[in-house]
């Protein structure tokens, strides 16, 4: 079922640096966050609704380069 | 969880207690079988996880094969407090002069282990608590330092008796403390325990009760006396919408959705946490609800296990609306929850804001659950409406 | 004052490193409580949220005053965390865990009565005097800690952690607030009953009244009515009793390890009319809570 609740917005610079990208990956506390094998960073539909607005991933990332929308809140 | 009276007595036999020459039988050939086997008078009596099964009918005597294999046909057909009988224990009958009672269990008062014990057995013994209180013993014993028969000699000296018996009774109870302390007992209890005409003492019954948490401790045992892992051994056989909510429970270690009792009526509560569930559960009923199921969360479940619980309770035929409701939380968050139980709604395939009745979760992160639940139409309210006005508000929006 | 903990209390948490421990270590930081840091054997030499993790209990009590532990490890291992901490002269020590065994309950206390010290749980979520000190989970986060816990007047005892919240809530909202609070766990045995805190509420000038949160299964209810007949405590009670529809189900277990009915002393009726001969008050819901003990504290 498709995510209803949260949605990740992933800026395309975040694939410039693959140790941000990997960063993502580990920090996220639901696993929102796997790489494809091309190595980009991407998210994985089935955990989004997991997200706990730890906001971590923000955290791991420049400004603006990760945004996370409630959807509910639109 | 409890043992069958057959399972109990080999985990006796193992701490030298002395027992009637038996045999266990699952059809009632085998029954008559072990008669014979035994060679003459016998007992048989039902396998079942009750107690009052000589008044249910569930123990007759028999002196053949033939009649053992009619009683035996009669037992494994006869439910005592709506169980079914795993089988028969077919027990040579032995003439009993005394009986005695004999116990060992926790008590939460004194906060270590106690034996209680009688030379009224095989009647009721919170009578002979309650009529002859000189004829019943309770002697407390540390659950730190091993097990010394002192304390089941002074048990048994205690209600006067002496001589020969209370040797042997002493070693009995010695044994039945030890059992209880090694293998993690809530209860080890013979009752009635017998003195023979040709003088000697035996078991005559045995309830055990192991501790559920202890049960991976023990699992050698187990397997020796062969008990699934599986079988959970409660008050009841499990429905299938128990064990259904069992494995969401355990598909998911991320908090607690699960816990569930089915109940025979229209309203499906998801409520938490463990006291927050038996308050709730009360209100309900005294708001002239009629739940559906008892359950508890807690812990903070994921998202996707508050909605695999939600969902189960709303394909149950019998749910007619749903009620979301907690003491106010401390470590679950509101929005979390609040998000599980609209997904589930939605993917069983019903409008969450016709299927809940009410949501009343108040804590931590209920800013953004109630954001979340205004969304999707969700009436809800917060702490200043109580756990009993909520369940008020969902009860009577049932009729409507 | 209050009972327990206050703003002077140091503390530390085995098991800090869990998930759980974790997120309360930040929450008993928030709220301003001394937590001098915590025990995760292996992690030496690690912070969480800026407090230092060792090896060993010893490790904090030989070069500090600890005056209370938390013990927020797997069941497997909190018997032997309970030891560690008395052996090493911690003298209050709140056990969180659930499903420890009886047994093991029963060994950790008879030991922790021998050496004088006070064990809270297990299966509890803390102690929490309001404005002073949280020491454990109770309440969660600050804010909402700080919301649903006023400072006050009335002792709070429950045999349920969140259920200890609900009704601090309702003590707060309605103006008449919280002295200290104790979860006291959920266990067929705990560390401390009802009757076993009351001397210290007794003594306690803060504290005008008690409220208690009970349920079926053992026998709490009857030796708090015992100890109320006999100390001549003037303190008024108002209980309330979750699980009445239990009464109907013996041998089935709602709620918490200590919740089941088997014989009619763990009933609800009973214990009730047990509590109400003694002259403590027993609440029809939680609301009425705040309203029984004013008209008892005014009477």
């Amino acid at each position: 079922m498709a995510a209803m609740f949260i949605r990740v917005d992933i800026a395309d610079s975040v694939q410039d640096d693959p140790a941000v990208c990997q960063q993502l990956v580990e920090v996220c506390p639901v696993d929102i966050f796997e790489l494809d094998d091309g190595g980009r960073v991407r998210t994985v539909e089935d955990n989004l609704d997991e997200c706990t607005l730890c906001d971590l991933c923000i955290d791991a990332t420049q400004p603006g380069q990760i945004d996370v929308v409630k959807l509910y809140r639109e | 969880m409890r043992f069958y009276e057959y399972e109990a007595k080999q985990v006796l036999a193992g701490y030298g207690v002395a027992l009637p020459q038996r045999e266990f039988a699952t059809t009632a050939d085998a029954a008559a079988e072990a008669t014979s086997k035994l060679g003459g008078p016998v007992v048989i009596k039902s396998q079942v996880l009750s107690g009052g099964r000589m008044k249910a009918g569930g123990v007759k005597f028999a002196d053949t094969p033939e009649e053992a294999r009619d009683h035996a046909a009669a037992i494994l057909e006869l439910t005592i407090n709506g169980l079914e009988p795993a089988g028969v224990l077919v027990e040579e009958k032995r003439s009993v002069e005394q009986e005695y009672y004999a116990a060992v269990t926790y008590d939460g008062r004194a906060k270590r282990p106690l034996i209680i014990f009688s030379d009224m057995g095989g009647i009721d013994i919170e009578e002979v608590a309650e009529q002859y209180p000189d004829h019943l013993s309770r002697t407390h014993f540390s659950a730190s330092r091993p097990f010394s028969d002192f304390t089941a000699k002074v048990a048994v000296a205690s209600v006067g008796v002496t001589g020969r018996d209370l040797n042997q009774l002493t070693r009995i109870v010695a044994g039945l403390a030890r059992l209880f302390l090694e293998r993690d007992m809530t209860l080890a209890e013979i009752n009635p325990i017998g003195k023979l005409d040709d003088g000697s003492i035996i078991a005559l019954d045995c309830h055990l009760d192991m501790e559920s948490e202890a049960r991976n401790t023990h699992r050698a045992l187990l397997q020796e006396i062969g008990v699934p892992d599986d079988d959970n051994r409660q008050a009841r056989p499990p429905t299938q919408f128990e064990i259904d909510a069992a494995n969401v429970d355990a598909a998911d270690t991320r908090g607690v959705a699960g816990n569930l009792t089915q109940f025979d009526g229209n309203l499906g509560l998801i409520i938490g946490a463990g006291g927050g569930s038996l308050t709730l559960f009360d209100a309900v009923r005294a708001a002239g609800g009629s739940p559906a199921n008892y359950c508890e969360i807690g812990g903070n479940p994921s998202v996707s296990k508050a909605a695999a619980l939600t969902k189960l309770i709303c394909e149950q035929p019998q749910v007619e609306k749903i009620a979301v409701m907690m003491n106010v939380v401390s470590n679950t968050r509101v929005d979390i929850v609040a998000r599980g139980v609209i997904k589930g709604c939605i993917e069983a395939g019903f409008d969450p804001a016709e299927k809940i009745a009410i949501f009343r979760i108040p804590g931590s992160w209920e800013e953004e659950g109630f954001a979340l639940l205004e969304k999707y139409g969700v009436e809800y309210v917060d702490r200043s409406v109580s756990m009993h006005e909520a369940a008020e508000r969902a009860v009577a929006k049932m009729g409507a | 004052m209050s009972i327990l903990v206050d703003e002077n209390t140091t503390f530390i948490i085995q098991g800090i490193t869990g998930r759980e421990a974790v997120t309360m270590a930040r929450e008993v930081l928030d709220y301003g409580s001394k937590l001098l840091g915590g025990v995760t054997p292996g992690r030496k030499g690690r912070d969480v949220h800026g407090v230092p993790v060792e090896d060993t209990v010893r490790a904090f009590t030989e070069r500090e005053r600890v005056d209370a532990s938390v013990v927020s490890v797997p069941p497997a291992f909190a018997a032997d965390a309970v030891n560690e901490a008395i052996e090493a002269g911690i003298k209050l020590i709140i056990v969180v865990t659930e499903r420890i065994p009886r047994k093991q309950v029963a060994q950790f206390v008879e030991y922790a009565q021998q050496e004088g010290v006070r064990l809270i749980g297990p299966n509890c979520l803390g102690v929490i005097s309001p404005g002073k000190s949280k020491v454990g989970g109770v309440g969660g986060a600050v804010d909402s800690a700080r919301r649903a816990f006023v400072p006050g007047s009335i002792g709070v005892m429950s045999r349920s952690g969140g259920m200890t919240v609900e009704i601090a809530n309702s003590l707060s909202e309605a103006g008449l607030g919280v002295s200290t609070a104790v979860s006291i766990g959920g266990d067929a045995i705990i560390g401390s009953t009802y009757a076993e805190l009351m001397p210290l509420f007794d003594a306690d000038e803060q504290t005008k009244g008690i409220a208690i949160y009970s349920e079926p299964g053992g026998r709490a209810e009857y030796e708090l009515a015992d100890y109320m007949a006999e100390s001549g405590s003037k303190l008024p009670v108002v209980a309330f009793m979750a699980g009445r529809f239990m009464d109907e189900m013996p041998g089935m277990r709602f709620g918490h390890a200590g919740t089941i009915v088997e014989g009619k002393a763990d009933t609800t009726a009973e214990k009730i009319a047990n509590l109400e001969a003694i002259g403590i008050s027993v609440a029809e819901r939680i609301e009425d809570i705040p309203r029984l003990l004013k008209e008892r504290i005014e009477g």
